[in-house]
C-alpha cells in the first residue's frame, strides 16, 4: 500500500473513532461483561467470586418468579405494541386533515411523551386510586361500586397498559405524521378520480406507503415494552406478589435491592437475547413488504 | 540566567502560599442520605436541625441528602459507596444491619465512641430499640426515626356507631366486632366507610409481623439465620388478616395501599387504620374530626415490632470524618433535641430521658396520644432482620399479598416463604 493510501485509512479510523469509543464503553463492553459476570457467582462477605457455568442459568429456570415476570412482558407487549400503533395512526391520520384546531390538537396528543414517566406514574396513581380517585369518582357517577384498580392481580396488569399506550401512543403519531405529509398529494387526487373509497385508499396506498414508518415505530414500541418500567416504582413496585413486574423490574430489583450480582448478570442476557431475537425477526419478516422511495 | 532566576522565585512563592494554604483549618464535610417514610415537612426540619449543627459546631458541614423511602435510601447508600462516591453516614433501615454487615461497610460504634462519656451515651436508648441495633455484641447503628404500629381510630364514627370512644379494641375479637359496627354503606350497598384498614403494600411484612407477634410466635431468630414463617400461630395470624377483608367484610379486599392510608382515615373512607406512629403528627394536623390512638390488640398478647432508621456510620470515612459524624450523631440524640423531633413528626423519642424534657412533659400531657407508641414498648419485638434481608423480606411480601388476593391459602403461601428463605439462609449458618 503506497503511504498515501495508508494515511487515508488511517484518516477514517480516526474519525469513527469517537463513535466507536462510545459504542463500545456503552454498548459492546457492558453485553460481555453482563455475558461473563452471569458465569460466575456473587460476591458475598467472606466468599469471593468464582466461576459457576452454567448454575445461574439453572437456578433462573427453576425461579418462578422470572417465569411470571417473562410472561407478564409477553403480555404487557401484546397489550401496548398493536394498540398504541393503531392509535397512533388514526390520531396521525385524524390530524393530517384541515380540522379546526388542529395544532392545538397534535400539542394535546403529543402532551405525555414530554411528561416525565415518573411524574405521569404519579398522575394515574390518583387516578386509580380507589374510592376517591378519579377513575372510581366517575364510576360513582354511574353508581358503579369503587374497585381497587392496582391491588388486584386481575386488573393491575390492564392499568399499566393502558398507561403506557396513553404515554407512547403521541410519540408514534409524531412519526406517522411526517411521513403522511411527505406522501404526495396527486395519490389522493388519483384515488378520487377513479372512485376508490377511504378505506380501500388507506388500505392499498397509504399503508403499503408507510411501512418504513411502520417498521421503524414497531421496532420502538418492541424496546419500549421492554425499557419502560419507571412507572412501576410508583405504582405497584411490582405488586401485588409480581402481578405487574416486569424483566427490566426484577433484574433491577435483583441487582440493587437484593445485590445478586451474578444472578442479575443472567437476567440482563435473557432480556438482551431477547430483545435480539425480536429485532432481527422483524428485519426479516419486513424485508419484502418495506419499499424505500 | 534572568528568567531563570524569575522562575525559581515564582515557583518557590507558589509552594509558599499552598503550604500556607492547607495549614488553615478545613471543615470537615459529611454527606449524609436520608429517608422519609412518613408525611409532613420532614426534609425541612431535618434541614432545620442541620443549620443549628453547624452554628453550634463551625468545623464541620453536613449535607443532608433526601433518597426516598428506606429502600431507595439503602440502593443509593450502596451503589454510591461502590462507586467511591463520598458518603461518611447515613440514616437506613434498622433492619438493613446484616446486609451492611454482609457488605462491610460499616463499622461498629464501639470503634469511635471510645471515651467513658461515649460509652455512657451508647447505652442511654430504649433497649426495645438497641434489639435492632447490637449484633456479636457490638452495637452498629443508633436509634433515630424509630416508631411502632399503633392504631388510629375516629372517636366520632365510634360515637355515631353507638361504641364508646374512650374504648377502641383491645383484642382480636374486639376489633372485628367493632368494625362491623363501624361499616358504613350507602343505598346502593356499596361501602363508604370501612371499619378497619391494614396497610399490606410498602412494608406488609412489618403489618404481619405485628399480627405474628400477637399470635405469640417471633418470626426470626436473634442471629438472622433461621425464620419460623410456617409455624401455625403464623399461619392462623395470617389468616386472621386475610378474614379480615374475605370473611367479616370490615376491610377492603385486595392490596390496601401504604401511602394512601393516612389520606384514607382523614377522609373517612375508614374508622380504624393500623399505621406507623411516624404519621402521628400529620393526622393531628389534618384531622377534622376527634380521633385516638391505642395499642395494637392483643390475640394470646399484645406486641408489634419497631420500625424505622437508625444511624450507621460507614467504614469508608476517615478518622477525622468519623470523629464528625458522632459529634453529629450525638447532636441529633440528645434529649431535647430528641423530643422536638418525636414532637414534630409523632415518631418515637428514642431515649428515656427525652420525655423528661420540660418540652416533652407538656406535650404529653396535652395530647396523651403521643406516648402510646412509647407505651407499648413493653410489648414490642425486633423488626424481621435477617441476612440477605431484602429477599427474604420479598418471598414473605409476596405471601403476604398472595394470600390477600385470595390467590393462595395463608398454609400454601407461608410453606413455600419458608422453603425459599431456608435456602437462602442456609449459606449464612
Amino acid at each position: 500500500m503506497a503511504p498515501r493510501d495508508a494515511r487515508i485509512h488511517v484518516y477514517g479510523w480516526l474519525l469513527l473513532l469517537p463513535a466507536a469509543v462510545l459504542l463500545v464503553t456503552f454498548t459492546h463492553y457492558p453485553t460481555i461483561a453482563s455475558l461473563i459476570d452471569s458465569f460466575f457467582s456473587t460476591p458475598r462477605a467472606g466468599r469471593a467470586s468464582r466461576f459457576v457455568g452454567l448454575d445461574n442459568y439453572a437456578l433462573m429456570i427453576d425461579d418462578p418468579v422470572f417465569w411470571k415476570v417473562l410472561w407478564n412482558n409477553a403480555w404487557f407487549a401484546l397489550g401496548t405494541i398493536p394498540a398504541s400503533i393503531a392509535l397512533a395512526l388514526v390520531m396521525a391520520l385524524w390530524v393530517n386533515e384541515r380540522i379546526p384546531g388542529r395544532a392545538f390538537v397534535r400539542m394535546a396528543y403529543f402532551t405525555p411523551t414530554v411528561l416525565p414517566m415518573i411524574a405521569v406514574a404519579n398522575i394515574w396513581l390518583f387516578f386509580y386510586t380507589p374510592a376517591y380517585g378519579l377513575l372510581d369518582q366517575v364510576r360513582g357517577l354511574f353508581g358503579a361500586p369503587g374497585h381497587n384498580w392496582l391491588g388486584s392481580p386481575d386488573t393491575v396488569m390492564w392499568c399499566i397498559i393502558v398507561m403506557a399506550i396513553w404515554k407512547e401512543a403521541g410519540f408514534y403519531m409524531i412519526f406517522y405524521l411526517a411521513a403522511l405529509q411527505s406522501l404526495p398529494p396527486e395519490l389522493k387526487e388519483a384515488a378520487t378520480l377513479e372512485g376508490a373509497g377511504r378505506w380501500h385508499f388507506f388500505r392499498r396506498v397509504i399503508f403499503p406507503l408507510l411501512m418504513p414508518t411502520t417498521l421503524f415505530v414497531l421496532i420502538n414500541a418492541v424496546i419500549n415494552s421492554f425499557k419502560l418500567v419507571d412507572q412501576l416504582f410508583v405504582l405497584t413496585k411490582g405488586g401485588p406478589d409480581n402481578a405487574s413486574s416486569l424483566l427490566l423490574y426484577y433484574v433491577y430489583e435483583v441487582a440493587f435491592s437484593f445485590w445478586d450480582t451474578g444472578y442479575a448478570a443472567t437476567l440482563t442476557v435473557v432480556l438482551l437475547l431477547v430483545l435480539i431475537v425480536l429485532a432481527i425477526g422483524q428485519f426479516f419478516y419486513f424485508d419484502r413488504r418495506v419499499h424505500y422511495q | 540566567m534572568q528568567t531563570v532566576l524569575r522562575r525559581i522565585v515564582g515557583v518557590v512563592a507558589v509552594v509558599a502560599a499552598l503550604a500556607l494554604g492547607t495549614s488553615a483549618a478545613k471543615a470537615v464535610e459529611l454527606t449524609m442520605y436520608y429517608p422519609v417514610a412518613v408525611g409532613g415537612p420532614i426534609t425541612k426540619i431535618i434541614d432545620g436541625m442541620v443549620a443549628r449543627f453547624e452554628k453550634d459546631h463551625p468545623g464541620i458541614k453536613v449535607k443532608p441528602v433526601y433518597a426516598g423511602n428506606y429502600d431507595d435510601t439503602r440502593t443509593k447508600a450502596l451503589t454510591a459507596l461502590r462507586a467511591g462516591q463520598p458518603v461518611q453516614l447515613s440514616v437506613l433501615f434498622s433492619i438493613d444491619l446484616f446486609e451492611l454487615i454482609d457488605q462491610d461497610v460499616i463499622v461498629p460504634f464501639e470503634e469511635v465512641a471510645t471515651s467513658a462519656e461515649d460509652k455512657a451515651w451508647l447505652k442511654s436508648f430504649y433497649p426495645a430499640l438497641m434489639a435492632n441495633s447490637i449484633t456479636g455484641g457490638k452495637t452498629w447503628g443508633i436509634p433515630f426515626q424509630r416508631s411502632t404500629i399503633v392504631l388510629y381510630y375516629n372517636k366520632d364514627a365510634f360515637k355515631e356507631a353507638g361504641l364508646d370512644p374512650s374504648k377502641p379494641p383491645a383484642t382480636w375479637a374486639e376489633m372485628i366486632e367493632m368494625s362491623k359496627k363501624l361499616v358504613k354503606k350507602d343505598a346502593a350497598g356499596n361501602v363508604t366507610r370501612w371499619g378497619i384498614k391494614v396497610p399490606s403494600t410498602g412494608y406488609p411484612y412489618w403489618m404481619f409481623q405485628a399480627f405474628a407477634i400477637q399470635s405469640g410466635q417471633e418470626l426470626m431468630n436473634q442471629a438472622g439465620n433461621e425464620t419460623y414463617f410456617d409455624k401455625p400461630s403464623v399461619i392462623e395470624a395470617l389468616q386472621y388478616w386475610a378474614d379480615l377483608s374475605r370473611k367479616h367484610n370490615v376491610m377492603p379486599a385486595g392490596a390496601v395501599e401504604w401511602g394512601t392510608l393516612r389520606q384514607d382515615f382523614l377522609e373517612g373512607n375508614t374508622a380504624m387504620m393500623w399505621h406507623t406512629t411516624g404519621n402521628l403528627t400529620p393526622v393531628r394536623q389534618a384531622a377534622k374530626f376527634n380521633f385516638g390512638v391505642a395499642m395494637l390488640p392483643a390475640s394470646k398478647r399484645r406486641g408489634s415490632p419497631t420500625g424505622g432508621g437508625n444511624f450507621y456510620i460507614f467504614k469508608k470515612a476517615t478518622a477525622e470524618e468519623r470523629k464528625a459524624a458522632l459529634a453529629f450523631i450525638k447532636w441529633m440524640t440528645a434529649p431535647e433535641l430528641t423530643a422536638e423531633w418525636s414532637i414534630a413528626t409523632g415518631y418515637v423519642a428514642t431515649r428515656p430521658d427525652a420525655y423528661e424534657t420540660p418540652a416533652m412533659k407538656k406535650y404529653s400531657a396535652d395530647f396523651p396520644a403521643a406516648v402510646v407508641a412509647r407505651d407499648q414498648f413493653q410489648y414490642s419485638v425486633a423488626e424481621l432482620a435477617v441476612h440477605e434481608n431484602a429477599r427474604v423480606k420479598k418471598f414473605l411480601d409476596d405471601a403476604i399479598q398472595s394470600v390477600l388476593t385470595g390467590a393462595k391459602s395463608p398454609a400454601e403461601a407461608l410453606k413455600s416463604a419458608q422453603q425459599q428463605a431456608e435456602r437462602v439462609l442456609r449459606r449464612s449458618r
